[in-house]
């Protein structure tokens, strides 16, 4: 590079091409390349054996249920918020939207710790909780609002920038012409911004399912009942079963591919929806 | 001559006005209520409270026992490998993922959807799943790490681990934000240095970095904030030992399950407050940014 202009035009630009492909199979391929090697290290019934066993399956229907009520709790949100930010006016929005940036901005370690505080047995609702025998702490609900908190943004973030793109016009021709408020929002808004719903459903679910220094927090790690698929790889991790941990693994892996696959195909169909992934990527 | 001097001072007032109060005075598409009312609701009970929670119970620790917590040594070195190993990565990261943008953006080659399309794998691949695999590869029998160990090098279960992980966790924020920037970039500016005489060196040090790098800063900034507060890859291959390789989100963890709140909430008030601080400070970077790209 540094006598740049002696170098035959290729030679350089060969030379930095095969650096950047290099440091990336190296530091992101080659990790989902060993998972995969390690999960059938001992062959496929050892595999198949390590996913059958009941406490796995019961880690894999924790986490099913989990994504289950945080990506739909955080769809309606992220909707109702982007309607109120992109397409009106007031005072504060940008507070607001740094509010709704927030949980990528914390660590996931004390977005669990915060949800301690409160619902924790010495946390402030503790006492009033036991009393009514409800646990939050060491039990779903409270791995339920760690993963709520860390996926919160996402459907939002991916909404705003698209719905203060497209503006109001149409909206306001719906109301003109005599739709009703929801008529308007169904049969306007939504066909409007449906593949960024889904981009941003596909990335929060991503992370509801993979998500584990929050969940790590209020576990509790109590196996077959607060331990999700994240949670129980760290415990065969910590056994030594290594290939009952990666195959755990694999399956997650394979989540994070299809999710990636998904993610390229709409991004080659709506190319307006890349550009909001730097904020979060 | 007298009509145009009549008209032109009259137009940029109200037209720049008038838009911004009919939002704010007629509202014509409803729902602004019900949404924001939602909206609000939603943050404070899944966000703003519980951070509060935080700030609040630290404040009970008082200055000088949230001083005494803060500066003791296994805390101390904690933050400071948190903060050094994620300041480490972003900037080896500003280097290799400046040129992994560039190839994404400037070179020809098979397979570069697929390539792209792998950029944002350490953002869809769960943090544990991401820990046990880089784990593995960088432990002395792992497929890397057999090499670097005749070397002398050690990566798994030490320092040196972390901040692969850390790599590993920002490598997208980095890439991502530079590619847009470099993809917009006015190709013939580069090409008219180059006529002028400029060696490639000479074109990339004083005319592409100049006009990339408040997005490069940016994005180091994103990966740099990511990575400071990353937990899940971080403890498979660290080594967790006190004072050597325990960053700071794992101690507040250990504090947490040792009932010791106060501790735990004072380590974690440092961590947020220095969230905050790189969060509007990424804010201006990116007003900034923005500003320079469209001057140009």
């Amino acid at each position: 590079m540094i006598r740049g202009e002696q170098i035959p035009e290729g030679l350089g630009r060969f030379a930095l091409l095969g650096i950047a492909l290099l440091y990336l199979f190296g530091l992101v391929g080659l990790p989902l390349v060993v998972v995969l090697v390690q999960a059938f290290a001992d062959g496929i019934g050892a595999y198949l054996h390590a996913l059958s066993d009941p406490i796995a399956l019961s880690a894999i229907r924790l986490t099913l249920l989990t994504a289950a009520i945080t990506v739909p709790l955080n769809l309606a949100f992220g909707v109702a918020a982007a309607w109120a930010i992109a397409k009106f006016e007031f005072r504060g929005k940008n507070a607001l939207i740094t509010l709704i940036d927030l949980p990528f901005a914390v660590s996931p370690v004390i977005a669990g710790m915060s949800y301690v505080l409160l619902f924790g047995s010495r946390g402030w609702f503790g006492p009033w909780l036991r009393a009514h025998d409800i646990h939050v702490i060491f039990a779903v609900p409270g791995i339920v609002l760690a993963t709520t908190f860390v996926t919160f943004p996402f459907v939002a973030r991916e909404l705003i920038p698209l719905m203060q793109t497209q503006g109001n016009e149409e909206e306001e021709t719906a109301l003109s012409l005599g739709a009703s408020g929801w008529q308007t929002f169904r049969l306007v808004t939504l066909p409007n911004i449906r593949w960024g719903l889904l981009y941003g459903v596909l990335l929060c679910n991503a992370r509801a399912m993979g998500e584990f220094g929050a969940v790590s927090v209020v576990s509790g790690h109590i196996r077959g009942l607060t331990n999700t698929l994240p949670l129980h790889i760290e415990i065969l991790d910590s056994e030594y079963n290594l290939v009952g941990a990666f195959a755990c693994a694999s399956i997650l892996a394979l989540l994070a591919l299809v999710t990636l696959a998904a993610k390229s195909l709409l991004e080659l169909r709506h190319p307006e929806l890349r550009s909001g992934i730097a904020r979060h990527a | 001559m007298n009509e145009i001097a009549l008209e032109l001072p009259a137009l940029p007032g109200p037209q720049r006005a008038a838009p911004r109060y009919r939002a704010r005075e007629f509202r014509v598409l409803p729902g602004f209520g019900l949404t924001m009312g939602c909206t609000l609701l939603y943050v404070s009970l899944i966000v703003l409270i519980p951070l509060s929670a935080v700030f609040l119970l630290s404040a009970r620790l008082g200055p000088a026992q949230f001083w005494h917590v803060v500066s003791a040594s296994r805390v101390l070195s904690a933050l400071r490998l948190s903060f050094g190993a994620a300041l480490l990565a972003a900037l080896v990261n500003a280097v290799f993922g400046f040129v992994i943008a560039w190839a994404l953006t400037r070179a020809r080659f098979p397979g570069r959807r697929l390539v792209d399309a792998m950029i944002d794998l350490p953002f869809a691949l769960p943090t544990a799943v991401a820990g046990i695999a880089l784990a593995a590869l960088y432990a002395p029998t792992g497929w890397i790490g057999r090499w670097l160990s005749p070397l002398g090098i050690k990566v798994a279960y030490t320092p040196l681990g972390i901040v692969v992980a850390l790599a590993f966790v920002s490598l997208p924020f980095i890439v991502r934000t530079v590619q847009p920037v470099l993809a917009d970039l006015d190709r013939e500016i580069e090409g008219a240095a180059q006529s002028l005489g400029a060696s490639k060196l000479q074109t990339f040090l004083w005319v592409v970095l100049p006009s990339i790098w408040p997005t490069l800063l940016t994005g180091v900034a994103l990966g740099f904030s990511r990575a400071v507060g990353e937990y899940g890859s971080v403890i498979f291959i660290a080594g967790n030992i006190p004072r050597v390789s325990e960053i700071a989100p794992l101690l507040i963890m250990i504090k947490l399950q040792q009932f010791d709140y106060a501790q735990a909430t004072a380590i974690a008030v440092v961590m947020l407050l220095a969230s905050f601080a790189l969060m509007s400070g990424i804010n201006g970077l990116q007003l900034w940014a923005q500003r320079r790209q469209r001057r140009r």
